[in-house]
């Protein structure tokens, strides 16, 4: 049975509300570091807890918010990172909806850490109700004195905003986020600058997604040495995740890094096995942009070792044979699933999503779409897929920001891993046709 | 001052000099093509991804090379950086990657454009494009659209290197031309079609490296070679009246302002004098433009001094 850190309170009725979250020891974390803390300690135990940023990258936090830059007169800025999109990834919005104060808290700890008086939360605009419940819980803050000026009498401020996107992928990469936020188009901004130097209105500012926001609250409760405790090596604490897919139990998990993949699919406690039982077929570990595994890489990693739920171990053996922890959206695909449709919904997603500022990822994204589209439908040649390899990699680090790699990784490792199921697909063209549409009357057309 | 070399050629360059800029200090064929960078335009460049190239020594302090390649127009010099463009074969096959993307939705209707001859996306094909096209699909098109009664907006044709919207927000007030829309069916725009109203608005023709920003005077009126261009100048109240008349005989087909020989224009003109100054008395002619271009039409036609007809 794992610690719940983050979801310990998640069930209780009425824990959106601030009275009951206070009982049940709500904000002790900005008490604690208000009164007893200067804004360098907490930054201090946050990087002797080993958190990682839980927005997919994995950077360490502490090393994030020390890299800040502080220039004298010049405000900063903590943005959190609530434009959750990825395909698979729902974690956060169970967090925001379920426990709205514990994200608030965390807001305010790491404000008064990093010494920033306006704060926002930038949330996407599919989330609208999720506005009103962030909205409600930052009123009852504000009302009960742990926002706004003079918080507990420490002569801290800090004002906190939410502001909603419109609904961009795109707006999930940090310095796009920071354009949306400014009233702009959310397209990527060149790097470097960073915006830990030259963020938001060109002001020092660090964006963190809500987890690793949320995740402060227990670091600055417990201690970073208590939270570096959980986990295994450099995989610190506990992490959110969300499976779907083919499972007995799809949900949001709060796990501690380190659990093994077999257990965490298989188990009664997590994922509960393969639905109908079915066996498995793959696996996307961390959300649609992470490279895909085969089954005989799921609980195994290439030279035999148990594959855990960790940065490291889901990493091992890189892109040939490994794939990334990501954002933690935690997709099973059963034996009936096709491994090219998978990988033509999610170009779609990003060709749908690519803000179309550098061309690699804005034609690349679309021809790699339409080539799949074609292969799917059993109308594609056997050249069609060494194309889409070549394609993928021509995209693959030549873009401005990651958006080009994410789209670029799944569809190159579905190639690398299933390369005989694309075949099959130019092979069998009435087979791919009367699977996708019932029977065909007609003889398909192959190109 | 940072001491940079660039394919094996050293240069020292002011500090905060982007790889590109030293690049041209040097000049020749080490020099990567910019689509999108455009050195009077601030903000501008890091999106065409054409001048891509690998740094192989980060600087004399951090001597590693960086992980992937860099924008050229967008990183600044280090002091002992080494850079390969030329003589990375990596490089290389990311911008002939780079120019497929560019040409896939792209019309190739060169015949009937009025940009060829001094087009640089056909400069970029002619350098390093394929022969053949891979895309078998269907190309974007959009209708082609009046930006007032001067300019001709096609979409079709447009490369997304957002020039036309930098000049639109640094020479002209009041921002109406911008881009609607994202991915590979973003669109430039002059928001629903609200014509630019505003003086120094044709100097997004001359900025647009393709033809999807042409002179509505000028289209279809000659070929691009068949003219002679020539320095000339007028008393212009509004701008500094330095531009190119490009001439069949006595007859001022066109007037553009004067470009470098990377094609980017350091002093803008005013409509009055690109559209409407036409006859030979508006303007006192200096002489010769020379055209110091590689293109493949212009190959045989600007080599040297423009005999005048």
């Amino acid at each position: 049975m794992s610690r719940k850190l983050l979801l310990e309170h998640a069930h209780i009725e009425g824990i959106n509300t601030y009275e009951v979250y206070r009982k049940h020891g709500g904000y002790r974390s900005v008490e604690k570091a208000l009164k007893n803390m200067t804004p360098d300690e907490v930054v201090e135990e946050v990087k002797k807890s080993g958190l990682r940023g839980r927005g997919g990258a994995g950077f360490p936090t502490g090393m994030k918010w020390s890299f800040l830059a502080k220039p004298e007169g010049v405000p900063r800025y903590l943005l959190c990172n609530a434009d959750e999109s990825e395909p698979g990834t729902f974690k956060d919005r169970f967090l925001m909806e379920k426990i709205p104060h514990l994200l608030i808290e965390g807001m305010i700890t790491s404000s008064y850490a990093l010494g920033a008086n306006t704060s926002y939360i930038y949330i996407r605009g599919e989330y609208s109700w999720i506005v009103f419940i962030l909205e409600k819980a930052i009123a009852e803050a504000y009302a009960n004195g742990w926002l706004g000026k003079n918080i507990l009498g420490t002569g801290y401020n800090l004002d906190l905003y939410v502001n909603p996107g419109a609904g961009a992928y795109i707006c999930g990469e940090e310095t796009a986020l920071i354009e949306s936020l400014e009233g702009k188009r959310g397209n990527p901004r060149i790097k470097p600058p960073f915006p830990a130097v030259k963020g938001l209105w060109q002001c020092p500012t660090v964006v963190n997604n809500v987890e690793t926001i949320a995740a402060v609250v227990p670091i600055v409760n417990d201690g970073g040495d208590e939270y570096a405790k959980i986990g295994i090596g450099k995989s610190t604490g506990t992490k959110l995740i969300s499976a779907s897919g083919n499972i007995n139990k799809p949900g949001v998990y709060e796990i501690d890094l380190g659990v093994s993949v077999e257990e965490f699919i298989y188990s009664d406690e997590w994922c509960g096995g393969i639905k109908n039982g079915k066996r498995i077929k793959a696996c996307v570990p961390g959300g649609s942009s992470v490279p895909i595994l085969p089954h005989f890489l799921i609980t195994k990693t290439a030279n035999g070792e148990n594959r855990l739920m960790t940065y490291e171990s889901l990493a091992d053996g890189g892109f040939a044979t490994g794939s990334m922890l990501g954002s933690g959206g935690f997709i099973v695909y059963d034996e009936d699933q096709c491994i090219v449709r998978n990988t033509w919904n999610f170009a779609r997603f990003y060709h749908h999503e690519s803000c179309g500022q550098c061309s690699p990822c804005r034609e690349g994204t679309g021809w790699m779409e339409k080539v799949l589209w074609r292969l799917e439908n059993g109308q594609g040649k056997m050249s069609d897929i060494d194309l889409l390899a070549d394609v993928a990699k021509k995209i693959e680090g030549n873009t401005i920001c990651p958006l080009g790699d994410a789209a670029a990784w799944p569809v190159s490792a579905a190639i690398r891993h299933f390369r005989e199921e694309f075949e099959w697909h130019v092979n069998e063209p009435r087979a791919c046709m009367e699977r996708n549409y019932g029977l065909v009357k007609e003889p398909v057309a192959t190109v | 001052m940072p001491k940079v070399k660039i394919d094996n050629f050293e240069i020292e360059v002011p500090e905060g000099t982007t790889i590109l800029n030293a690049a041209r200090q040097i000049g020749g064929d080490i020099v990567p093509p910019a689509m999108c960078y455009y050195s009077t335009l601030k903000g501008s460049g890091g999106k065409c991804r054409t001048c891509l190239v690998k740094v192989t020594k980060g600087s004399e302090k951090d001597p590693r090379p960086m992980p992937k390649l860099v924008a050229s127009c967008q990183t600044t010099v280090m002091d002992g950086m080494e850079v390969a463009n030329i003589t990375s074969d990596e490089v290389l096959k990311a911008r002939a990657g780079v120019v497929e993307f560019l040409l896939l939705n792209h019309p190739l209707d060169c015949p009937i454009c009025d940009q060829a001859g001094e087009c640089h996306l056909q400069d970029l094909a002619f350098e390093h494009g394929a022969e053949n096209t891979r895309y078998e699909f269907e190309r974007r098109t959009f209708e082609k659209i009046d930006i007032g009664p001067y300019i001709k907006l096609h979409m079709t044709r447009c490369i997304l290197c957002y020039r036309c919207v930098y000049t639109a927000q640094q020479l002209t007030d009041g921002r109406v031309h911008g881009i609607i829309g994202r991915g590979d069916h973003a669109e430039i725009s002059t928001f629903i079609e609200k014509a630019i109203d505003n003086d120094f608005s044709g100097n997004v023709i001359d900025v647009c490296p393709v033809g999807a920003l042409t002179d509505r005077t000028f289209r279809f009126k000659s070929r691009v070679w068949f003219l002679n261009p020539m320095d000339a100048h007028r008393d212009c109240p509004t701008c500094s009246g330095k531009a190119v008349v490009w001439m069949y005989g006595k007859e001022i087909f066109r007037v553009t302002a004067r470009k470098d020989k990377y094609g980017e224009v350091h002093d803008f003109i005013c409509n009055t004098c690109r559209f409407e100054k036409k006859g030979a008395n508006d303007w006192t002619i200096e002489g010769p433009r020379d055209i110091d271009r590689h293109s493949v039409i212009s190959q045989n036609h600007y080599e040297g001094a423009v005999t005048v007809r």
